[in-house]
């Protein structure tokens, strides 16, 4: 068999997606067997030009990591889109806009100015904020263009399969090279590593009755390793969100975040989890309404960690 | 703006306020036509998934009415209501939404009149406000 063309990218990331590809150890031997990697800009030497430079559908897998928050991310993902034949959004940010896509809550000037401008760490008196281009002696700098709202792959391109996960668990990336080498994929369209049940059904935490008197952040108790995290008062999103990470953060004594995305047929997983987290709330008024609500620090921020790409709502920019 | 008429979307549960707001017509109580009303077994059922989707697709504002408390025909169904709404406004306010928007009213089977008040006085606060959205940009929209 011929061998597959592979390649990976990063868009608006971190790297961690890429760093967990590398966490299949010894593994990364048997990909690198069965594909040649044309690009992985984290790893291995290629150029943009290289990738411009070949017929459509040369590519055989793009698994594409980050959110598109420049005009740079858009390109490439529009270039990999053409040379490629299986497009796969691959880890929470280009999924659903990830970490990245927090960003969404203010608007670009406002970005800007945090970042450039009035950041503890910033010394920055004149007020230079990035151009587009700028011209000097030598020529013309250009930087890509910074866009006011922080996209996911699938707004940009078209993707045939999603792999959520912030970063998606070793294992599971191994399932998905597996699948592709043997051409047994799903259909198109389809979440790759990921349950079509809550991760709360894979969790083997005693579950009892679920009453909360007040909630807490992480930092605030040392919960119960064998309970419920969200009977404990943490904001545990499991209720909502996909299993197959194998509970790591659960194992870890942590809170799921929600990083493997809705359930499928759910449109919005903050929505989703308001819902769930109001039926659990143990007051009966108004006024102790309120007052347990104090206790939750960053409600949105929280609810919405890795899905505001995908939010029903715009934020900012709506 | 001077013209704007406001679109606004109303859950009311099935046992009270709809019944309410029946009443309100029965009686021919006049009130503004904004309001679009959706019928919904109880309060407790308004996911806050149908506020959202009501504002990014047209809405202006949404009411969400049920049994006063105590008065459930499901015994507790608007307690989830009176839990969840409060949660749902913070969020929104962090959106950037101004949380008028969202209203949650109790009004039961005899409170026609009340009904058609609270339909008046929200139809003027969400008409201040103006439309929901700013720049008619669709969800997904294009790249930029």
């Amino acid at each position: 068999m011929a061998k597959l063309n592979l390649a990976l990218y990063w868009a608006s990331s971190c790297g961690g997606c890429d760093v967990a590809v590398l966490d299949v150890n010894e593994k990364i031997l048997d990909i690198a067997a069965v594909a040649d990697i044309v690009l992985w800009p984290v790893a291995v030497d290629g150029k943009y030009a290289d990738i411009e430079a070949m017929e459509p559908g040369t590519i055989d897998v793009c698994l594409f990591n980050g959110a598109v928050r420049n005009s740079e991310n858009e390109h490439i993902a529009m270039l990999l889109r053409e040379k490629s034949k299986v497009m796969v959004a691959f880890g929470s940010c280009a999924v659903s806009g990830g970490i990245p896509a927090l960003a969404n809550f203010k608007e670009r000037d406002e970005v800007l100015k945090r970042v450039f401008m009035e950041t503890p760490s910033t010394v920055n008196p004149e007020g230079v904020l990035p151009l587009t281009r700028c011209e000097v002696p030598e020529g013309t700098l250009s930087l890509p263009e910074f866009y006011k709202y922080v996209h996911c792959l699938d707004q940009v391109v078209e993707v045939d399969y999603y792999v959520p996960g912030c970063p998606p668990t070793p294992q599971r990336i191994w399932d998905v090279v597996q699948a592709i080498v043997s051409g047994n994929l799903p259909p198109r369209g389809a979440t790759v590593g990921a349950t079509e049940k809550s991760l709360c059904d894979e969790c083997k935490r005693i579950k009892q009755n679920k009453k909360v008197k007040r909630f807490y952040r992480v930092h605030e108790i040392i919960p119960d390793p064998e309970r419920c995290l969200l009977e404990q008062g943490l904001l545990c999103m499991g209720p909502v969100t996909r299993g197959g990470c194998g509970a790591q953060c659960i194992s870890a004594n942590m809170p799921c975040r929600g990083c493997y995305g809705p359930l499928p047929g759910v449109i919005d997983q903050g929505a989703k989890y308001i819902s769930s987290i109001g039926s659990i709330m143990d007051v009966q008024s108004p006024e102790e309404v309120e007052s347990l609500l104090e206790t939750i620090a960053d409600p949105a921020g929280t609810f919405y960690r890795f899905g505001m790409s995908t939010a029903l709502l715009r934020g900012a920019n709506r | 703006m001077e013209n704007f008429e406001p679109k606004i979307i109303g859950f009311l549960c099935n046992w009270c306020s709809y019944a309410g707001a029946d009443l309100a017509g029965v009686g021919r109580m006049q009130y503004p036509s904004n309001l679009r009303v959706i019928r919904v077994m109880c309060s407790g059922r308004v996911d806050p998934t149908f506020v959202f989707k009501a504002l990014s697709e047209g809405a202006d504002g949404v009411l969400i009415a049920g049994c006063h408390p105590g008065d459930c025909h499901y015994t507790d169904g608007n307690y989830n209501t009176l839990k969840r709404i409060p949660l749902m406004l913070k969020v929104l306010e962090q959106f950037g939404v101004e949380k008028e928007r969202v209203r949650m009213e109790w009004i039961s089977a005899a409170e026609g009149s009340i009904f058609a008040g609270v339909v008046k006085e929200f139809t003027e606060t969400v008409r201040k406000l103006g439309p929901y959205k700013r720049n008619g940009l669709e969800r997904g929209g294009k790249v930029g």
